[in-house]
């Protein structure tokens, strides 16, 4: 069976130019001259769909993988399943009412995106956030990590065969979305953060849940140390499974836990801090193998250098208002809203007009997102609405690293790398 | 100019002037961030040189936008990063309208393959020399390009299909 | 038959009936087709807490070919619309299908050129669950919506 019969044998029912042209590109990948067996109908070259839905690919991806018996010879990716065109609805919303969508890109862990945004914005138009705010998102977003390497954990680990570890990291999960719903309202995709500031203080309640947790989740991240880092059956599964080199890491552009595995200590919260990150202290865990173990390794350690920042974030709050005062940059509290006529008329205002970076104004600014940098490069056209909002994505880049680490490797460690790079669709086709 | 670099960057606009005067078109600072404007056809030439002299190793974007003026339309910004001295530079490279046409990248960093197919894919502006320049998010089957101004935000009709609803019997 | 006529017409095949129907409501195998977010909350409506087992659906089955609900969580785009499609017709009949949250149902708060608004464009939808994520007990909710009009479906009794 020649490769180029392929295009003949696929009968592709929708959307027929773009199933050629991936088959096509499939063919071309690292193309060199062979002479296929002819005629020979136990050939053992098969091309396999790993479609868009698939109970072990995280989210919509679709791949494409040329297979040589149980060896993957050539693979491509097909994403795009979950693109709306984000950046074409932030052109048409203003900054604050572009909050929602932050949280859906990145929906396991939607407060860093949050935070992303506004100090993307406060960062163009030159906002001042007052100090209690920059605490109370440091404690969003760690809690935020915390959540998405354990969704992470379960998943990768049910998908490498041990099912009822989802279950158990699911546990811990819901008592993070007992405290976002405690401190913002909504279990899982808050919007708590505003531009200026946090919608709202931290009532005692969800400050004693914040602590009951810092005190609790130690001892679990313990179990699962117990259960996992002396595991046989895991490090047969992980071990030299999905190797990024480390020179390779840095040209294809690795991002997060991804590159910190790699060997270099990338970390947005050092290189350019954010949010009062300079005066905590933490490590930044990096490994220099670039397996899927050390990408397992790496998380788990974040999750407990988190633990430690959550710890000194809550020792060092300070007293004060949890928003700018200023009427032209940040929402005014609901007290004066709902009492006041300046505070209606400024409401109005920001909903209907919104903050208004100045004109020509362009910056990018990034934050240290659990799957890594994320960033938000704003360019402005004095209106309250951006002029053009492009959001770098870490899953992006991590995606492209899975197309090119994945020749070579056995098919049935696909699900375990995917699970270890660890992508989120909704982030990676904005 | 009245700008604040540090040494690093200072170093690299020297550098960038020394060696690429008549291509450097200008250079600015903006909320903190600095931006280098070149000619479109010094790209790869400095990319190459920002990456073996100044260590620019990683590139962490590329971004398109459309500026909707009657010439040079898009503009594309490579968001260049510098591990060793920690420090950011923004590279912008403009091009036409009528058949937006730049250098791919992806010979100085492999990171720029699926970048490059994401801003041609909302922009339309092709790369030579791009080893595999199709769309990334939208199928093929798709004839606009989404981010241009003039794109309506709800879509054409009937610009993308959607399945029939009587099930495909063989 | 002499059953029939002493206990009234259709007395049998209405029994049949509701033992069919009771059987099929109690074991409503989901197919989950999680697309985005509404897919981590469709995860914790499986999860430990709210547990979707309880209710008869004691398995997620990611093979079209097991299952009886399709959960479609999540906004659907043209291009994964067709994916949905193929899978919604390799389910066997009887089937059902649940739009869960915004996105599933209208588009949600996506308005724009590369979401489906509204996935009974392509599919018939028979619950809609409003929420953006709805939480977990929505869900349970809108499953239990579907075991009633389970109950009135006529399998065996034919409509004359």
């Amino acid at each position: 069976m020649k490769l180029s019969d392929i295009q003949s044998k696929v009968n592709a029912t929708f959307f027929k130019e773009h199933q050629k042209k991936l088959y096509q590109s499939l063919e071309d990948k690292h193309t060199t001259i062979e002479q296929m067996d002819d005629g020979d109908p136990l050939s053992s070259k098969m091309i396999l769909n790993m479609g868009p839905q698939h109970p072990a690919t995280h989210g919509v991806i679709r791949l494409v993988l040329q297979l040589h018996g149980e060896t993957i010879e050539k693979v491509k990716l097909d994403i795009g399943y979950l693109h709306r065109g984000v950046e074409k609805i932030a052109e048409n919303k203003t900054y604050q009412e572009f909050m929602p969508y932050t949280d859906r890109m990145d929906y396991l862990s939607p407060y860093s995106n949050n935070v992303a945004l506004c100090t993307a914005v406060e960062k163009i138009a030159n906002v001042e956030v007052p100090e209690r705010a920059h605490y109370i998102r440091m404690i969003g977003c760690e809690l935020a990590r915390i959540s998405s390497h354990l969704l992470w954990l379960g998943t990768m680990v049910m998908d490498a065969g041990a099912v009822s570890f989802f279950i158990w990291t699911f546990k811990e999960r819901e008592k993070i979305y007992d405290i976002m719903d405690r401190l913002a309202g909504h279990r899982f995709t808050v919007s708590h953060s505003r531009i200026g500031g946090v919608a709202n203080d931290i009532t005692d309640e969800a400050m004693g849940a914040i602590k009951e947790f810092t005190k609790s989740f130690p001892n679990e991240l313990k179990d699962y140390h117990k259960l996992l880092d002396r595991n046989r059956l895991f490090f047969d599964r992980n071990e030299a499974v999905g190797v990024l080199k480390t020179k390779d890491a840095l040209d294809i552009a690795a991002k997060g836990p991804v590159l910190r595995a790699a060997g270099y200590a990338y970390d947005i919260r050092k290189f350019a801090p954010y949010a009062r990150y300079d005066e905590v202290e933490f490590g930044i865990p990096t490994r220099l193998e670039g397996d899927n173990l050390a990408r397992y390794f790496v998380r788990m350690e974040e999750m407990s250098e988190s633990i430690r920042i959550i710890r000194q974030c809550i020792d060092k709050l300070p007293k004060g208002p949890v928003r700018t005062d200023n009427a032209k940059q940040a929402y005014p509290s609901k007290d004066e809203v709902y009492y006041s006529m300046e505070g209606m008329i400024h409401d109005f205002m920001m909903t209907d007009t919104g903050i208004c970076p100045p004109e020509g104004a362009e910056s990018y600014h990034a934050v240290e997102a659990p799957k890594g940098e994320l960033g938000y490069f704003i360019q402005s056209d004095g209106t309250g609405h951006p002029w053009r909002m492009k959001i770098n994505a870490p899953s992006f880049s991590n995606l492209q690293v899975l197309e090119n680490i994945l020749d070579g490797e056995m098919v049935a460690d696909t699900v375990v790398i995917i699970g270890g790079l660890d992508p989120v669709m909704g982030e990676a086709d904005k | 100019m009245a700008l604040e670099l540090n040494e690093t960057l200072q170093k690299t606009i020297d550098g960038l002037s020394d060696n690429f005067t008549d291509k450097l078109i200008e250079v600015y600072q903006s909320s903190g961030d600095t931006f280098a404007r070149i000619e479109s056809d010094a790209l790869v030439d400095v990319c190459n040189y920002l990456k073996d002299e100044h260590h620019f190793v990683f590139l962490t974007d590329i971004a398109g936008t459309d500026r909707y003026t009657s010439d040079e339309r898009f503009e594309v910004i490579y968001n260049l990063v510098c591990l060793k001295h920690q420090t950011r530079l923004m590279l912008k490279v403009r091009c036409e309208e009528e058949s937006p046409e730049l250098t791919t990248v992806s010979t100085v960093w492999k990171a720029a393959n699926w970048m490059e197919r994401e801003v041609y894919d909302m922009y339309g502006v092709r790369f030579k020399g791009h080893p595999d320049l199709r769309r990334i998010f939208l199928p093929e089957d798709f004839d606009y390009f989404p981010l241009r101004k003039e794109f309506p935000l709800l879509g054409i009709e009937g610009s993308i299909e959607l399945p029939n609803t009587t099930p495909d019997t063989d | 038959m002499g059953v029939e006529s002493a206990l009234g017409e259709g007395y049998l095949t209405t029994r049949v009936d509701s033992l069919v129907n009771w059987a099929r409501a109690n074991a409503a195998w989901p197919m989950p087709m999680g697309l985005a977010c509404c897919a981590i909350e469709m995860m914790a409506f499986a999860g430990p807490k709210y547990d979707a087992a309880r209710f008869g659906s004691e398995v997620m089955r990611f093979s079209p070919r097991q299952s009886d609900v399709m959960i479609v969580a999540g906004w659907c785009t043209y291009k994964m619309s067709h994916a949905i499609r193929r899978i919604w017709d390799q389910m066997p009949d009887p089937k059902w299908c649940i739009a869960m949250g915004a996105c599933a149902s209208t588009g949600g708060m996506h308005r724009c050129y590369g979401v489906v608004q509204g996935v009974d464009n392509f599919l018939p939808v028979d619950t809609y669950i409003s929420g953006c994520p709805p939480r977990p007990d929505a869900v349970l909710h809108a499953l239990m919506k579907i075991q009633d009009k389970i109950k009135t479906e006529h399998s065996v009794m034919l409509d004359t």
